[in-house]
């Protein structure tokens, strides 16, 4: 065996976007590769799952992996690179805290398939053919892995020890992240890699244009009002999520004349994203009477679940719509 | 304290507690719970041999937390932090969970689950406690000085009764002088004693007063600081006089040609462009009115200037500001008559001869515009029929929705002015009810009704109209007699509403006080504390509190000013317990907490090249809202920290077994 860190990549519910996270390192994937040594990549390397079963226990020096925890064969997997595992990193927003796949747990399993396979307009299904997870071709049994009940982040399935935040993480990110857990020198279990230990605001150009007081009289969105691009996005009625988002990003979407949407999830200190952030809008908000204030959220947040839970639903106190008792997520 | 060793004390209260769940068997429960050392039950854990109990248990066992689960904290909170004290550990090390009101007097009916609440909610707490922290508080000196705004009589009371208790007074009067509306009275109800004879020589008091700083003609333009130690900018308008050259001759006054309404006399008559605002002013001082005087208005003149002996007249003056520093504030800038032009009903402003009770006030005066006779406005005749509008804009919801509370009273002192200044005079009050509600008051209603052709009846009138003579006719539905009676008038007194002053609004928003629906100042405690504000350090005085009559007033004034004593030579003002704080290495510097808290306790500050919150301990109350705004959890509120209430929360909702 080589002397390089042995990493294995593995994907869950996903787009595709944390897999070229690591592309988008360019040059530095070149550095990268004389350090590690791949084991398992299913994006980019052929290779199956008794390839990992046959590893031996505790072999892999780090897994990464992304995505949220969506089928039977999610939870199989992650649970065997756990087991191969010395350090377990959840990858991106969807293994950090359930990410935007995560949305659906505000759905049921039945709502969604029906939705997805028979109701949705571009869908063309005369037969009404449903998945199954049994399913006979030419005589053959074949089993396709199970939709659970409710989407998870990766820490709701398995044990894991370091988180790398974003949607997708960018680049810098990325790349800090590696250098921490290549030196050596581990930060405690737990910690998030790569990223600030507060939010947006202290590393936002913009925070010093804010007024003394920020006391919003009508929220607005983007393609409502003409952004001052110099000017603290929130003091402008447009609702920036970067107070209550972990910084480290670099600001990207600011300086893209976008306010944050929160993909780098809470801070330390924080146990609800969505809370929090509903905490705060609703303490700036200036009204004297509930009325107006409905009526503003009504009109400018019109999705409130997917403005504030965006990427967390399934880490929230509440992880998603109550499906009746006895359900996994309420436990 | 990584050690953490927890005492839980059980009451019975008597059979308040015991009579409906069994402490000795909750006691027991709470003594298998992680980190408690000692777990008894006691009959009352608030009396001493109780208190003893804890004390020497704290001592014995080496606590560093101790759980009382007994009544509301609200009411022995104290008694067990004392206790605490006693035993040398910190008050805040204390940790009380309400089992009567919360659980046995509200679950009689089912002693079983009581019991099982009182043990949910022991665990609850044990687990919160193991978060505990000890709590310092912090003091502050205090500014012995004072400013009072407005110079009516709760003013010229509070500041008299505060210089008097050897305390510096600024007090700051918006008009040229001070004296309010009980100088424009001409006598005072129920006694009848002339208003101005028992005002005049309290001003003169105020003026002479060593420790009283008198700026009339100001205003208050910026307030900034906290309890015990405010800084409050004034400002000067100028008077084109310099007073401190004026002698207060008043030649000026005598030889002027410029013209203006009177506001003294409530737009009746004239005074002059240069004037005092009445003859026994305080300051004698006066001030030029540029919208009248020829100078400004014309460029010709300068009278005023030529006459002075002094050569006081500056018509170049700016308008100046002053800062003081003072610990306390007293607000005394009293009530305005409602615009009873909005009533358009009853014609006021539009007819001459509806008046307002004020401008009766100034007819009956010797030294106003009729000399003290009562006239009619349009011929100047006297009135032999005079209708008295009780309760006109209040207690409508249309205008004004409270009742003026000296509306009746003064109805009845404007019979006798009408009937003492024309005799043969028919006086008719319309009422809704008559209030005589204060000491001599029923005895002097009792007295006016029993004069000749003085008439009470119970109905507010309809329209107003006006008769080619000047004389007004009305209908009323009397709903005494059930009958429409139909009314000619030769004049019309409006006991008309009260309002807050105009400028209050922006006042009130300096000073961060409440108001109550009326706009009025919102006192601390309607029953307990109505002298006070939610502000620390500033105190209310007289009708901007509520409308009052004048010994309502001047009570008032003397109990805010007895409070604003005791709070200053306490010599110190302290910070609450539940303080917040801010984690400067988590904080953003996002400003949130800032924008939302009320008192203006938070800053962003620039530290080591970053943006940070800071807390102004004294300032701070402790009402957790920039705790609960904090985007990052940086905020955290003593003893209420989010670790402190999601431990108690998540063992509620996990059960306590
Ligand atoms: C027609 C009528 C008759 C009455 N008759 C009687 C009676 O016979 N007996 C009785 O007990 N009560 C009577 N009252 C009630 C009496 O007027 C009040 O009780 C009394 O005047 C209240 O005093 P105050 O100091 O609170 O307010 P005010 O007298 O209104 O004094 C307030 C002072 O503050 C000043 N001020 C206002 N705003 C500011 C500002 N922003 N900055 C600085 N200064 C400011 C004002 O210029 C004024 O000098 C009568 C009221 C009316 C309307
Ligand atoms: S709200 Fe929190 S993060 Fe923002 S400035 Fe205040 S303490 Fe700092
Ligand atoms: S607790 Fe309330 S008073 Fe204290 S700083 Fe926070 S918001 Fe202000």
């Amino acid at each position: 065996m080589s002397d390089k860190v042995r990493v294995a990549l593995y994907w869950c519910a996903s787009c595709g976007g944390c897999e070229e996270a690591f592309v988008d390192l360019a040059e530095d994937l070149i550095k990268l590769a004389e350090k590690v040594e791949i084991v398992f990549w299913p994006v980019a390397i052929d290779m199956k799952k008794s390839d990992v079963e046959q590893l031996p226990d505790e072999s892999i020096d780090v897994s990464f992996i992304n995505g949220g925890i969506r089928l039977s064969e999610h939870e199989e997997m992650v649970k065997l690179l756990r087991r191969k595992s010395k350090v377990v990193v959840a990858f991106g927003s969807c293994a950090h805290l359930g990410g935007i796949p995560g949305l659906a747990n505000l759905y049921s399993k039945d709502e969604i398939l029906k939705y997805v396979y028979l109701e949705a307009p571009t869908v063309v299904n005369p037969e009404g053919t449903m998945p199954k997870e049994v399913v006979k071709v030419d005589g053959q049994e074949l089993e396709l892995p199970k939709v659970l009940r409710l989407v998870k982040a990766l820490d709701q399935v398995i044990d894991v020890d370091y988180y790398i935040p974003g949607c997708a993480p960018p680049p810098d990110v990325v790349k800090k992240a590696l250098d921490t857990l290549l030196s050596g020198k581990l930060p405690p279990k737990g910690s998030v890699l790569g990223a600030s230990s507060r939010s947006l605001c202290d590393e936002c150009d913009l925070n010093k244009t804010k007024p003394e007081k920020i006391l919003l009289k009508d929220l607005k969105r983007v393609h409502q009002v003409k952004l001052d691009l110099s000017k603290c996005y929130l003091a402008q009625g447009v609702l920036c999520l970067g107070p209550v988002t972990r910084g480290g990003c670099g600001t990207l979407c600011i300086k893209g004349g976008m306010p944050c949407t929160g993909c780098f999830g809470p801070l330390d200190n924080v146990k609800d994203y969505g809370a929090r952030a509903l905490s705060y809008l609703a303490s700036i908000l200036d009204y004297d009477d509930e009325a107006q204030a409905e009526k503003v959220i009504e009109e400018y947040v019109a999705d409130p679940a997917g403005w504030f839970y965006r990427y967390s639903l399934p880490k929230s106190l509440v992880r998603g719509r109550y499906q009746g008792s006895g359900g996994e997520a309420h436990g | 304290m990584s050690d953490v060793r927890i005492g839980v004390y059980v009451c019975h209260c008597g059979k308040n507690i015991g009579g409906v769940i069994n402490p000795a068997k909750v006691a027991e429960f709470a003594s298998r719970l992680p980190n408690v050392v000692v777990s008894r039950d006691y009959m009352y854990m608030c009396s001493s041999p109780g208190q003893a109990l804890i004390e020497d248990d704290i001592k014995k066992y080496n606590l560093n937390r101790v759980i009382v689960a007994a009544c509301s904290p609200r009411m022995h909170e104290p008694t067990f932090q004392a206790v605490l004290k006693r035993a040398g550990l910190n008050p805040w090390l204390l940790q009380m969970v309400n089992i009567r009101e919360h659980v046995t007097w509200v679950h009689e009916d089912t002693p079983d689950k009581a019991e099982e609440k009182a043990e949910e909610l022991i665990a609850a707490a044990v687990a919160r406690a193991a978060h505990l922290y000890e709590i310092t508080t912090e003091k502050a000196p205090v500014v012995k000085s004072a400013l009072v705004i407005g110079g009516g009589i709760a003013g010229i009371r509070a500041a008299l009764d505060l210089a008097n208790a050897g305390i510096k007074v600024y007090l700051v009067e918006k008009k040229q002088s001070i004296g309010g509306k009980m100088a424009q009275l001409d006598k005072t109800f129920p006694t009848l004693d002339c208003s101005k004879c028992i005002l005049t020589p309290l001003m003169v008091d105020v003026a002479r007063h060593p420790n009283i700083e008198i700026y009339a003609y100001s205003e208050v333009v910026d307030v900034s600081g906290s309890a015990g130690d405010f800084k409050v900018k004034v400002k000067l308008k100028p008077t084109y006089v310099d007073w401190s050259k004026c002698t207060g001759c008043g030649l000026c006054v005598e030889k002027c040609p410029g013209r203006a309404p009177s506001e003294f006399n409530e737009g009746l008559g004239f005074r002059k462009a240069i004037y005092f605002e009445f003859a026994q002013a305080v300051p004698r001082k006066p001030v030029i009115d540029p919208r009248y005087c020829l100078w400004f208005t014309k460029g010709i003149c300068r009278v005023c200037s030529k006459v002075c002996p002094v050569g006081a007249i500056d018509y170049e003056q700016k308008e100046r500001y002053v800062e003081l520093n003072v610990g306390a504030i007293v607000v005394a800038i009293g009530y305005e008559i409602y615009d009873m032009s909005k009533m358009v009903e009853y014609g006021y402003g539009k007819f001459k001869n509806v008046i307002t009770g004020l401008q009766l006030e100034r007819l009956s005066d010797a030294d106003g515009p009729t000399k003290g006779k009562i006239l009619r406005l349009s011929d100047g005749k006297e009135p032999k029929t005079v209708a008295i509008v009780l309760c006109a804009g209040s207690r409508d919801e249309k205008h004004v929705k409270y009742c003026c509370r000296f509306g009746c009273a003064a109805a009845l002192k404007h019979v006798y002015y009408i009937k003492h200044s024309v005799p043969d005079s028919k006086v008719l009050i319309f009422y809704t009810d008559v209030r005589a509600f204060g000491k001599g008051f029923e005895e002097f209603y009792q007295k006016v009704r029993s004069w000749d052709d003085v008439y009470f009846i119970r109905g507010r009138p309809a329209e107003i109209f006006e008769d080619k003579d000047g004389s007004l006719v009305f209908d009323v539905y009397d709903s005494n007699t059930g009958q429409l009676i139909n009314v000619k008038a030769d004049l019309v007194v409006l006991e008309s509403a009260v309002v807050p002053p105009k400028d209050w609004e922006p006042l009130r928003r300096l000073l961060k006080v409440s108001c109550d629906p009326g706009g009025f100042a919102l006192e601390l405690h309607p029953k307990l504390r109505p002298f006070e504000t939610t502000a620390d350090g500033i105190f209310l005085a007289g009708t901007i509190q509520g409308p009052k009559d004048i010994p309502d007033t001047v009570a008032h004034a003397a109990a805010a000013a007895a409070a604003a004593i005791g709070f200053l030579l306490k010599g110190y003002v302290e910070s609450v317990p539940y303080l917040a704080t801010v984690n400067e290495d988590l904080c953003s510097g996002c400003g949130l907490c800032a924008s939302v808290c009320p008192y203006d306790a938070i800053t962003i500050e620039e530290k080591e090249g970053r943006r940070v919150a800071k807390v102004n301990m004294i300032r701070c109350k402790g009402c957790g809202a920039c705790a609960a705004t904090c985007p990052s959890g940086a905020m955290q509120q003593n003893y209420f920290t989010d670790t402190q209430i999601l431990s108690e929360v998540s063992t509620l909702a996990g059960g306590a077994k």
